[in-house]
């Protein structure tokens, strides 16, 4: 099968679920930013993507994509360094052309990786997970209790802290590192590309990923201000 | 201006593909700026004969940048710091007086080293003979201008055909990736008339092949766009691919 075997083959299988994740990121973000005009509006939306059988298909499905994309990473990172040779440059430079993010991308992944299983202690664990132990109520400690559908709630729970704060903005820089070259690679390696699309490509992803991560980024930003006040 | 400059070469010295290799320094005193990276390595070799040393093996051939067999990583960068040129082409007023110049052979799994600076590339030999090529009737040629190709199309295939197979994409790669090259030779047959009816074939064999010569993965970082003596564009990646992937979906 030519998506284990050739080179071009296993890049497309981190393309597409690399796309796929951009596009789930996408959706995720719009709906984050509904909290900011209505907590009831949130909730609804929590509502329907809790323990209901197709938010939990699609969890499994969402689940598979980030597992491929993880296990192609590693796969091909270390082809990659087999295929590099025993023994390392002496003296090495990085062309100006050459963007940081594309040189990094495993190291990049690893800080959202983290990033991701601190999220879903978060908000996952509390949510879906406690819906589908049957939990009424989630205690988070110090008498404070929220019930699993409360997204709102949960959302001013973790940003309150600041230190969640700090550690999600990382989390964020580091997904729009990875974006800001994944984006146009993974069209790149898809073919669709040329001389004239590559600039345009990259300047898409630029802009496509700042207004994900801007997106992100202002909700926890607006709820730990909120906290403040 | 031309002056004289003093440098120390810092060059990698290993017996033979299996023996360990090490670093070692030579001084060379009063170069005039003007003379090639390669000439001062021909003045060096000489000093090192004169002194019953063993001279240093590299590669190197037409010395004007054709040919694609000279190949020195020179303080980081494949054909030194000099862009859209090779190691023969680049002259020694490049580099201040009293520096010290590293120079190492490419460091791939797909280019073992052979001695000194001189590496086994033959693996892009076997990658060519894998497709690289249009099969034809012998036999009186017809005009050359029987076939029109539209003039962007014979340029862009011109371009790709400036490869000159150095290695300088893969010695750049950090992923010994060999990417470049492949897709700058299947570029220039793909894209005109003559290699059509082979396109997909050549795209399947040649890239095999790659993978078979344990070369690496793509990620596009560029890195082999900006050092390629010839500029190549990975534009011709994003072709290979797109070929590529047409081809086993249609299987």
């Amino acid at each position: 099968m030519w998506l284990f075997t050739s080179s071009v083959g296993r890049k497309v299988v981190m393309s597409v679920t690399g796309l796929a994740l951009i596009l789930f990121i996408t959706f995720h973000m719009a709906m984050n930013l509904v909290a900011i005009f209505s907590a009831e509006g949130y909730n609804m939306v929590c509502e329907f993507l809790g323990a209901n059988w197709y938010a939990l298909v699609a969890t499994v499905a969402l689940a598979g994509l980030v597992f491929i994309h993880f296990a192609y990473a590693f796969w091909l990172t270390w082809l990659n360094r087999q295929a590099r040779g025993n023994q390392r440059y002496a003296v090495t430079s990085k062309p100006k052309a050459v963007e940081w993010a594309s040189q990094n991308m495993f190291v990049l992944g690893l800080i959202v990786i983290l990033g991701l299983l601190l999220h879903l202690f978060n908000f996952w664990f509390n949510m879906q997970f406690a819906e589908i132990m049957h939990k009424d109520l989630v205690d988070m400690g110090g008498g404070a209790l929220i019930a699993p559908h409360d997204g709102a709630a949960f959302i001013a729970y973790t940003f309150s802290k600041v230190w969640y704060v700090v550690l999600y903005l990382v989390w964020l820089c580091a997904l729009w590192f990875h974006l800001t070259h994944g984006f146009w690679s993974a069209l790149q390696t898809l073919g669709w590309n040329n001389q004239i699309w590559i600039e345009r490509w990259r300047v898409i992803s630029y802009v496509y990923s700042s207004i994900i991560i801007g997106g992100f980024a202002l909700v926890v930003v607006w709820f730990y201000v909120k906290s403040l006040l | 201006m031309e002056k004289n400059i003093n440098v120390k070469l810092k060059i990698w010295r290993q017996r033979g593909p299996k023996a360990k290799g090490e670093f070692k320094t030579y001084e060379m005193k009063d170069i005039p700026t003007d003379t090639s990276f390669l000439e001062t390595m021909d003045i060096l070799n000489e000093e090192l004969i004169s002194r019953g040393e063993e001279p240093i093996v590299f590669d190197h051939d037409c010395r004007e940048g054709i040919c694609g067999m000279c190949s020195l990583y020179i303080n980081g960068h494949p054909h030194g710091p000099a862009t859209g040129a090779t190691t023969c082409q680049m002259y020694m007023r490049r580099f201040a007086d009293g520096e010290t110049i590293t120079v190492e052979p490419w460091r791939s799994a797909g280019f073992p080293v052979i001695r000194d600076l001189m590496v086994d590339r033959s693996a892009y030999d076997k990658i060519m003979q894998a497709g690289g090529y249009t099969s034809v009737n012998t036999g009186a040629p017809q005009d050359a201008n029987a076939i029109l190709i539209p003039k962007d199309v014979a340029d862009e295939a011109m371009d790709a055909a400036a490869c000159i197979g150095c290695g300088a994409c893969v010695a750049a790669c950090k992923n010994g990736s060999a990417m470049l090259f492949v897709s700058a030779k299947v570029s220039q047959l793909n894209l005109l008339p003559q290699g059509k009816p082979e396109a997909a074939k050549r795209a399947k064999a040649m890239l095999a092949k790659m993978d078979e010569l344990g070369f690496g993965n793509c990620t596009n970082t560029r890195a082999c766009e900006a050092e390629c003596p010839k500029c190549v564009s990975i534009s011709h990646i994003a072709r290979l691919n797109r070929h590529f992937i047409g081809a086993k979906l249609k299987d």
